[in-house]
């Protein structure tokens, strides 16, 4: 029997459809309602309530913590100030990106990191091998984990709280919340105005409940995770598993990519001037000096004329609605030779809000310019057709209250 | 002395369309609208501090996606939340809910009729293939049958092309429709009375029909051809009412250095040896341009911007003789809560989408035959949506605001007159609600009530018709708004129309602004040539 998470006593009830999702062996929602549009439009018109409490859970503390980090991880960790979150990966020696996450620097020394994916032995290992004298502990069932994301989650908030006045993008406050203490941090995953809620597992039901009242009259939608996939192409963020792979796992260097070919690369723009000797940063510094990324990962958008065409020559109407796939889709150079390959999407959707079929896309370096067109392969009753797309940066949406002072 | 490449009259949606694809092709663009802010019948207004009403248009689906592309829409804020339901009420508190599970509503319809859920689906297929093929028809310049010009002839061979390639199945529903009554059409695939009822009511949306008058195939089929996200028949509200749609259009022509000027409406348009100059406003300032365009409806665009006896006999008598007949009036509410039906548990759910109050096709005719008599309907259809329920700018929290479209109320009272019968019609409508939803008067606490003649005043439409004239077959493609004069050029070089009463016709659909700036670009570049 999977597990449910602690806030499945309402969530349960909630999930019209009855369908449930198995993530990392919790039951969550795909979907509360039948209209996963409308769930996934609460992100950019009202707001949207979801758990995500699955996540694995992890707090670095000791007097080594700080050191551990700077050493695991491939982005500085003294950067990341008490009260500040950071986005970050970790990465092999070879440069190869084992996974990524949000780390937050809750209290001076300690540190609460989410993953996709279970790290506590990995990350244990380092600190043995390498002497530091930091407590790791997994913490994944003590909290709930709530994502509130989209225009009116500020307000929402601050129907309960006075504390997230001023608190601006990645940073963090600690706060009550109908009298429950929780840590709030102003991060997300849908590219848009959001907080996500560590809940301590007692408090979940409660908190739940504070939250859906405070938004009852701003539209707050519960949303399951199809929406919150959605929302994360157009913010460009990018999926375990869907467009990278731990490197862990992989078989061969096909199955992996580094840092700069997920597009990370802003990661290392002060390397030069980081003394770190963290995991994998021989490999980075000869991948940028040698040039040797194999590809980087950007937008795509399809061509609207192009799509009708294609479609209609066939004899059928364009699919727009519930267009969304997580599977690989091959792309083609535009040259004199048919069919010759440039490289693939990993996850391709129609955008209501953009009015546009986007996707994530790995292409050769020579391809990756804005603007640049290529052909990308659909099935179209049942037949391969290539239709023209142009490069475009991520993300693909960014509005300005994402990281908007006040 | 002011000049501008092209004047547009009138900031409705038309021409803010219009507008745009100039400014786009490089023209100096200036767009005068009458009242203090662009819109035209698509506006949202703060009649009240915190609560915006979507005063006439309050739904978008028509809007021809192209637009949405060629303006850059999206990037200026264009945002069509989606309906996640519909609710249809019977008078004996039985309902039909119907979302987006096509099998949630296949149980749904199998309440009432086991063959009517099944139908359902059959019904949706042929009607999305006649929506595909008849398609590029509402975005094309219609031919001008009259014209033996090689580009006209080209046209009527695509017309023809278009009308014969489709399948036999496919064509003989476009047949049905274009000619029949929707009760017609819809008893064919249907039996029950509420199931049928829900489906009628775009074919006597604004219009001066029954669902039994043979006008009313065609008028649905005119509703049906918008779409959601490419779902034919769908409808969804813009991000802050209509008027947010259209501040995204004048935001999209201004992007492309376009000009608006409000407070500014229009005497005359200037003329000078058969071609238009340029225009008078009412403030008498001149403005000058070679291209003047009027997004106004055909009555204003013909008979009061310009002499008509100027113009050719046939095509004034034609614009005398179009039938604009407003017939729909807006009664909106602010509430403080959402209403409740007696037999449904979660109120709020049944407002975000369309409350369709028109249960039957007898309730509808008998509504209707009171129009007939010339009077309002005392028991009218209501087509209801509550858009604070999806979108939290409409008012305060916790606060809600009610767009209630009302059929019908025509324009033309026969023992009264609408200054006197406004509040009577607003009781109409409250007192309907009330019945479908005990205890609604008690959650009234504001109401506006917009007549036809309040259109008339307020937007400026002939007989406050919302479509610019009825959209019947006869004034439809060859004959919108009159036979050859379809293209919207007029008999005045330079003076050309872009509003709804041109093809392919009313609701915000933006492809009489588009295609008269087809048309208008072409000329200038023969002219150039």
């Amino acid at each position: 029997m999977p597990k449910t998470t602690p806030f499945h006593p309402r969530t349960g009830p909630l999930n019209h459809p009855q369908i449930w999702e198995n993530w990392a062996g919790y039951l969550v929602a795909p979907q509360y309602q039948h209209s996963e549009i409308s769930e996934y439009y609460s992100v950019r018109n009202s707001a949207g309530l979801l758990d995500t409490s699955p996540l694995f859970k992890y707090k670095f503390s000791g007097p080594d913590a700080e050191a551990f980090l700077m050493h695991a991880m491939a982005r500085d960790i003294r950067k990341c100030k008490p009260g500040r979150a950071q986005y970050t990966v970790w990465c092999d020696d070879a440069g190869y990106v084992v996974e990524d996450g949000v780390i937050m620097h809750v209290s001076v020394g300690e540190y609460w990191l989410t993953a996709a994916e279970p790290n506590l032995r990995y990350f244990r290992q380092i600190a043995r091998k390498k002497g530091f004298d930091v407590q790791i502990d997994d913490i994944t069932t003590d909290y709930g984990i709530l994502a509130l994301q989209g225009p009116k989650s500020l307000e929402i908030l601050q129907e309960l709280t006075s504390d997230l006045n001023g608190v601006g993008f990645f940073r963090l406050a600690h706060t009550k919340l109908d009298g429950h203490s929780v840590v709030i941090s102003r991060t997300g995953y849908t590219g848009d105005l959001g907080y996500e809620l560590w809940v301590p597992k007692d408090s979940c039901v409660a908190v739940w409940d504070a939250l859906m009242s405070a938004g009852s009259g701003y539209n707050i939608t519960p949303m399951g995770l199809h929406a919150l996939k959605m929302a994360r192409i157009e913010a460009g963020l990018l999926l375990l598993d869907v467009d990278f792979y731990s490197s862990r796992y992989a078989w061969t260097d096909a199955q992996q990519d580094t840092a700069h070919e997920l597009g990370w690369g802003w990661m290392f723009k002060n390397l030069a001037k980081d003394d770190r000797a963290f995991i994998g940063r021989e490999a980075i510094e000869a991948e940028i000096a040698n040039r040797t990324s194999r590809h980087n990962t950007v937008g795509l958008i399809i061509d609207w004329y192009d799509y009708q065409e294609k479609h209609r020559e066939a004899g059928i109407m364009p699919p727009l609605e519930g267009v969304f796939n997580e599977g690989t889709m091959n792309i083609y150079k535009i040259s004199d030779t048919p069919w010759e390959y440039g490289g693939y999407a990993t996850c391709m959707m129609y955008s209501s809000l953009l009015r546009s079929h986007i996707a994530i896309a790995k292409l050769p370096l020579e391809l990756c310019e804005p603007g640049t067109e290529v052909d990308l392969e659909l099935s179209i009753i049942r037949r391969s057709v290539n239709v023209k797309a142009r490069v475009a940066e991520l993300p693909f949406f960014n509005p300005a209250r994402k990281t908007a002072r006040e | 002395m002011k000049k501008y490449d092209a004047i547009v009259i009138g900031g409705g949606h038309n021409g803010l369309v219009n507008a745009g694809y100039l400014a786009k092709a490089g023209l100096n663009t200036l767009v005068l609208e009458r009242r203090p802010y662009v819109g035209g019948a698509a506006v949202t207004e703060e009649l009240l501090p915190g609560y915006k009403f979507t005063t006439f248009s309050y739904a978008l689906s028509l809007i021809r996606p192209d637009i949405c592309q060629e303006l850059n829409l999206p990037e200026h804020g264009m945002m069509t939340l989606p309906m996640p339901n519909h609710f249809h009420p019977a008078e004996d508190g039985r309902f039909l809910k119907l979302g987006a599970d096509s099998y949630e509503n296949y149980h749904e319809i199998a309440k009432l009729s086991l063959e009517d859920a099944e139908a359902m689906h059959d019904f949706g297929h042929i009607m999305d293939r006649v929506c595909h093929a008849l398609k590029p028809l509402v975005d094309m310049i219609p031919p001008n049958p009259q014209s033996q010009e090689p580009e006209e002839l080209e046209r009527m061979a695509e017309f023809h092309a278009i009308m014969e390639g489709m399948p036999p199945d496919v064509q003989d529903m476009v047949q049905k429709l274009w000619t029949s009554s929707i009760a017609e059409v819809l008893d064919e695939y249907f039996e029950n009375d509420l199931v049928k009822g829900m489906l009628a009511s775009s074919a006597i949306i604004g219009s001066m029909c029954g669902p039994r008058s043979k006008e009313s195939g065609m008028v649905w089929l005119f509703h049906k051809m918008g779409e959601y996200d490419g779902i034919f028949g769908e409808w969804g509200f813009h991000k802050g009412g209509n008027g947010g749609f259209t501040q995204c259009l004048g935001r999209a022509f201004e992007a492309f250095g376009g000009t608006i000027l409000c407070d500014a409406g229009v005497d005359e348009v200037l003329r000078k040896d058969g071609a238009a100059i340029g225009v008078k406003l009412s403030s008498g300032e001149e403005i000058y341009a070679d291209i003047v365009v009027s997004a106004l409806d055909p009555r204003n665009t013909f008979l009061r911007l310009v002499d008509p006896a100027e113009l050719p006999e046939d095509l004034v008598k034609h614009i005398e003789d179009f039938k604009f007949q407003g017939s729909a009036a807006k009664v909106n509410f602010v509430l403080s809560d959402v209403p409740k039906h007696p037999n449904h548990e979660y109120s709020s759910e049944i407002f975000r989408g369309f409350l369709n109050v028109g249960p039957t096709f007898d309730y509808l005719e008998e509504a209707f035959a009171d129009a007939q008599e010339g009077r309002f309907s005392r028991r009218p259809f209501i087509d209801g949506c509550i858009q604070s329920t999806i979108d939290p700018d409409m008012t305060p929290p916790g606060k809600h605001i009610m767009s209630n479209f009302v059929m019908w109320a025509p324009y033309h009272l026969k023992d009264s007159d609408w200054d006197t019968e406004r509040d009577n019609l607003g009781d109409a409508v409250q007192e309907t609600l009330n019945s479908f939803f005990p205890g609604f008067n008690d959650l009234v606490e504001h109401r506006e009530v917009v007549t036809p003649l309040d259109i008339e005043r307020i937007v400026g439409i002939a007989e406050g018709n919302i479509f610019h004239g009825e959209l019947f077959a006869d004034q439809l493609f060859f004959s919108r708004p009159a036979p050859g004069w379809n293209q919207y050029r007029t008999p005045i070089k330079g003076y050309y129309q872009c509003g709804s009463g041109t093809h392919p016709g009313g609701c915000v659909i933006g492809a009489p602004g588009k295609l008269a700036s087809m048309q208008i670009l072409r000329d200038r570049e023969k002219a150039a040539a």
